[in-house]
């Protein structure tokens, strides 16, 4: 097949990406008792997509990611507690607008800078955001955070479930399924070509003519907005927003989830955040800190040999596999 | 507000501020040296701070002896990370090198966790540390002074050390331009590896010395990091009188906006260095690098 023939063709549906789709409605069914893991799992998927378009597409190493999640959770958070408005779906607009708006306004500055000025960049804002939520008490709860939020029902139809958590998961599978076609049509778009090569190679990509900077601006506005709901969804499941959600632990956390399922390809995110999840849940309740040191170690290991992660093994082992049943002839 | 009331606020955030220059001018070398993002360092100073309460509270060594104890076991520790961990990283994409710091910050966090334990380890000072010292217009925590009077010392001798040795020469040449150095002969490599042991020791005395000042618990590293990363930036990468001058500078910042605004204090010292950096992304003291 032809390179352009390749290329033609990539953005085309194949037939196993309806497998994780099945296999969700397919927990909703299985498991439900455990729907309100299953939807810490979906919310976790959609941020870690989101840090997918800056960090594995755009090329842009930031550590301040949690400062979008962080931004819709109390975007939410604040208009339920203070406006009374608790429709959940207008209420996920609202903080992806500004999210959005947060990045926006943050990547037409940041991103003048690159390398060490732009990590700290992005690490500043955040804390700047976390330690402005900490000082607003009288809007933001300061450290306690809101408890205790109530959500009114979707579209006025479906009111969240207390106990089983049905509503709250099949709204953050749509909101997911949404959100991921949203990535999906960027990332295969003549735009999310260009993203790669700046990526790859900033320099060509300058020399070439390409709008290097508003491509970068975009990238980090559209991926700030899904943070945002992303966040927005997280306080919405659990009905509280704290300072949690914009910490360099949050930052931390959903880029070691990325890089562990496997960065710049769309199912990356699907696979770290449930292996990760599935482990965390297992693992973090009975023995925390030695799930920290794991979690560490781990990280250093994938640094140090497994830089596409989970999906990247897999690949390397199918390409072994593929050589070893094509060379004897 | 009166004169001695100034000049002990002023001398409070010193002292801060010089912790923070011991600590972080090891980090400013090493990543203008190599251009290594190494958000470990942080962790570094940390395994110091509990090297040097362990060697006084537990074998009962002298506060001096403690923290040279505390810079040659974390300066061996760091060295052997170095040749194990980051040289294969050295050409690595920033995100790599991001991964395998953050990675050994958590693992260093838990380690201590495990090990020790999660509460805040207290310092107990010496006798002769303890207590007020009259400096003729007003009492100040003896301290403090001591910890300003060790850090300027240590910038003394660091300036010294990088002006007028060859080693210095040879650190200030890679800096400026790597690919030249090596050129010229000089094993950036090796010198590299020594530079990060002397930063990291360093890192683990501002560790031992600041422990009584910031605390010290398995969460300093994540604590701390914004603040030594912003030294470094605001400082300039590879210049030890910037960082010195950048220190000092946050540490009364954040000492002052501390006592006047509770709340909200370090709000400021990000939205200060966030602006800072915008304007001169090589940071405050920094050259335009080449």
């Amino acid at each position: 097949m032809s390179a352009a023939a390749e290329l033609a063709r990539r953005h085309r549906w194949r037939w196993w990406e309806a497998l994780p789709w099945l296999a969700a409605l397919g927990y909703f069914f299985a498991f439900p008792n455990y729907l309100a893991f299953g939807t810490q799992v979906l919310v976790t998927i959609l941020f870690a997509l989101s840090l997918d378009l800056v960090l594995g597409y755009a090329g842009i190493v930031t550590l301040g990611h949690a400062a979008f999640f962080g931004a819709g959770a109390y975007t939410v958070g604040m208009m339920a507690l203070h406006l009374g408005w608790n429709e959940p779906l207008s209420g996920l607009a609202a903080a992806a607008l500004v999210a959005g708006a947060t990045g926006l306004a943050s990547g037409l500055v940041l991103l003048r800078t690159q390398g060490l000025a732009l990590l700290m960049l992005t690490l500043c804002t955040m804390a700047l955001l976390e330690q402005a939520a900490n000082m607003g008490a009288a809007w933001t709860g300061g450290f306690d955070g809101m408890p205790g939020l109530s959500f009114g029902r979707i579209l006025g139809l479906f009111g969240f479930d207390v106990l089983y958590y049905r509503s709250q998961y099949l709204y953050a599978l749509a909101l997911l399924f949404a959100c991921f076609l949203i990535v999906r049509t960027l990332v295969y778009s003549s735009f999310g070509q260009s993203l790669t090569g700046i990526r790859e190679n900033l320099l060509r990509m300058h020399a070439v003519g390409a709008p290097v900077r508003t491509r970068q601006v975009i990238a980090y506005t559209v991926s700030a907005a899904l943070a945002g709901v992303a966040g927005a969804l997280f306080a919405q499941a659990n009905g509280y927003v704290n300072l949690a959600v914009l910490g360099l632990d949050r930052s931390a956390g959903v880029m070691i989830v990325l890089i562990l399922g496997g960065y710049g390809r769309l199912y990356g995110a699907f696979v770290g955040a449930i292996a990760y999840m599935a482990l965390e849940h297992v693992l973090a309740t009975a023995y925390p800190t030695a799930w920290q040191l794991g979690v560490g170690l781990t990280l250093v290991a994938v640094a140090l040999f497994a830089r596409n992660g989970l999906i990247g093994i897999v690949d390397a082992l199918r390409r072994l596999a593929g050589r070893a049943a094509g060379s004897p002839r | 507000m009166d004169l001695s009331s100034l000049i002990s606020i002023l001398l409070g955030g010193m002292a801060a501020g010089m912790v923070l220059f011991i600590v972080s001018v090891g980090l400013s070398v090493t990543m203008g040296l190599m251009g290594f993002v190494n958000l470990a360092h942080g962790a570094f100073a940390m395994l110091g701070g509990y090297a040097v309460v362990f060697a006084m509270n537990h074998w009962g060594l002298p506060f001096p002896a403690a923290l040279a104890l505390g810079f040659v076991a974390v300066a061996a520790v760091s060295l052997v990370l170095e040749r194990l961990l980051y040289a294969p990283l050295y050409r690595a994409t920033e995100l790599d090198q991001v991964l395998l710091t953050i990675g050994l910050t958590f693992a260093i966090t838990a380690a201590v966790t495990l090990g020790v334990g999660p509460e805040t380890q207290t310092v107990v000072l010496p006798e002769w540390l303890s207590g007020q010292t009259d400096l003729g217009f007003l009492q100040y925590r003896t301290y403090s002074l001591v910890v300003i009077v060790a850090g300027c010392a240590l910038m003394l001798a660091l300036w010294l050390g990088f002006e007028r040795t060859r080693i210095g020469a040879r650190i200030r040449a890679a800096v400026d331009n790597r690919r030249m150095a090596q050129s010229m002969g000089v094993d950036v490599a090796r010198l590299f590896s020594l530079t990060f042991a002397l930063g990291s020791g360093l890192a683990a005395v501002g560790g031992g010395l600041g422990a009584e000042i910031l605390g010290l618990d398995p969460q300093y590293p994540l604590r701390y990091l914004a603040y030594f990363l912003i030294v470094v930036a605001v400082g300039g990468l590879g210049r030890i009188s910037g960082v010195f001058f950048a220190a000092i500078l946050i540490g009364i910042l954040d000492f002052v906006l501390k006592i006047n605004f509770p709340k909200g204090g370090t709000l400021f010292i990000y939205a200060l260095a966030l602006v800072l950096l915008l304007a001169r992304p090589q940071g405050l003291f920094g050259r335009r690098s080449a």
